[in-house]
């Protein structure tokens, strides 16, 4: 392997880290709001809705990403009627369909782990809360959505690792970001080993990060549950066979 | 000139790309089969190397399954279909064979996709092991079985209960990513929506074509599985 080369390469690409972080970063905070909107519509919503948040889910996690990203880019620019709108400043630019496509799919998905961190919220939790009087709005943000970000955090990390590696197919509708990038040097080198390397690098060292921060978010989160430490030392239980 | 819509496109007509569309819809369901077969076989030798394996197979499975997370599956489907064919070309020069060797899109497709779920399959093997009763093996064993009555009559019956949710998950999953399959040229689905979406100039009906035949191919699966779980299952008490 070719030492050198593969340092250079790793500088080419990280001249696509801002991008894939931006892109990353962007989809997952509309996403989140996404996936909280769709999971509280189809715990609570009126009937018509949750049918229609069902379908949104079913639709978006049961077509490739690929295919998602195609029709909004390519697709929606068939129809007059989009490309006169109002809307097509926007939805010409390769960066904001990406973001669309992204933050859709992830909405979709993180959707159903909210939906899960929600249901495990006891339901004499938000009764409580009703009964001190407070509004079903502040009971749900003061009471029953932190318990539930609690719970979902660990699965939410996975799936921001998966949004994470899934920002490289913007590649694909010309955004170059480091697969872009990798991509392009590949055909201009033919060196695959070495591109790959360093690509996969970057990647691996992002997501490395990534998950640090999560775990670090989930031991803020849970510091109730760790015993308290008191800076004495534990009792000699050893003659007395008390339980500590 | 007035464009055909959307139901002349897709039908069986002579203009119509529904055939094409259906049959690129086989070869979905090929290149995602082959790569969950390789992913399949090779997550049992992973999950094998990390339940039973030294310290070596057991670092080396890790760092398969960690790396293998971390990595977008872009990355590993351009590592197999260009660096496969210059494998190829290199290999071929040693046997005295002069010029460029392409690997086909099919086989790179289906072994990235292979070598990507491997890493998926593995995880779901193992914890599939892990939840079958110890006492199950020990009554087994204390009943006189040998190894390999063992293995195939209680621990594999049992593994495959607990595993067929987290397959029928992973086997989603390739279904779908078998789509970037598409960049090497194999015609599945999303490549025949580019082929008709260029000749036609009419790009959402394709690609939405391709979506709901997408769906549809998930959702049928997302049935089949649900029944053969219940299958399985059909010795639990409720």
């Amino acid at each position: 392997m070719d030492f050198p080369f593969l340092w250079q390469t790793v500088q080419t690409l990280s001249a696509g880290i801002p991008l894939t972080l931006l892109l990353a970063t962007l989809s997952v905070s509309i996403g989140v709001v996404i996936a909280i909107t769709i999971a509280a519509t189809r715990l609570w919503g009126p009937r018509a809705l949750q049918q229609a948040a069902k379908f949104y889910v079913f639709v978006f996690r049961g077509t490739p990403l690929l295919v998602q990203m195609f029709l909004i880019y390519y697709g929606l620019g068939q129809f007059e009627a989009v490309r006169s709108s109002f809307l097509w400043p926007v939805l010409r630019e390769p960066f904001w369909c990406a973001i669309l496509a992204l933050s859709l799919n992830t909405g979709a998905y993180g959707s159903e782990i909210v939906r899960g961190g929600l249901q495990s919220v006891g339901h004499g939790q938000r009764e409580a809360a009703m009964a001190c009087g407070m509004s079903p709005w502040l009971a749900f943000r003061r009471i029953v959505l932190p318990q539930a970000v609690r719970q979902a955090l660990p699965a939410y990390g996975n799936e921001l690792i998966l949004l994470c590696k899934a920002t490289s197919l913007a590649s694909m509708i010309t955004l170059m970001e480091i697969t872009g990038l990798a991509a392009k040097l590949i055909s201009d080198t033919y060196r695959v080993i070495e591109v790959f390397a360093a690509a996969g690098a970057i990647y691996l060292a992002i997501n490395f990060v990534l998950t640090r921060l999560v775990a670090f978010a989930d031991h803020r989160l849970t510091a109730h549950l760790r015993p308290v430490a008191t800076g004495k030392p534990a009792p000699d239980t050893r003659l007395t066979g008390a339980k500590p | 000139m007035d464009r055909p819509g959307f139901f002349d496109l897709m039908s069986f007509g002579p203009d119509g790309w529904a055939p094409a569309l259906l049959q690129a819809t086989l070869m979905t369901l090929a290149v995602a089969g082959t790569g969950y077969l390789i992913g399949g076989t090779l997550g049992a030798l992973l999950a094998w190397a990390k339940l039973r394996g030294g310290p070596v197979l057991r670092g080396i499975a890790g760092t398969y399954t960690t790396v293998l997370r971390g990595i977008p599956d872009l990355l590993v489907i351009y590592l197999f279909y260009f660096g496969g064919s210059m494998m190829l070309t290199k290999l071929m020069r040693g046997f005295g064979y002069e010029g460029f060797v392409d690997l086909p899109g099919f086989a790179a497709g289906a072994m990235a996709i292979g070598v990507v779920s491997a890493a998926q399959h593995a995880e779901v093997f193992r914890g599939a092991y892990r939840a079958v009763n110890p006492g199950e093996i020990e009554a087994a064993s204390a009943i006189g079985m040998s190894r390999s009555t063992l293995f195939r009559r209680i621990v594999l019956p049992l593994t495959a209960r607990h595993a067929l949710p987290g397959m029928g998950n992973v086997w989603q999953i390739t279904l779908k990513e078998s789509a970037l399959v598409s960049v090497t040229g194999v015609v599945e689905l999303l490549r025949q929506a580019q082929i008709g979406a260029g000749s036609t100039r009419q790009p959402f009906y394709f690609f939405f074509a391709a979506a709901v035949l997408f769906l549809v191919v998930t959702w049928g699966s997302g049935l089949i599985l649900g029944r053969a779980e219940r299958h399985f299952n059909r010795g639990l008490q409720r």
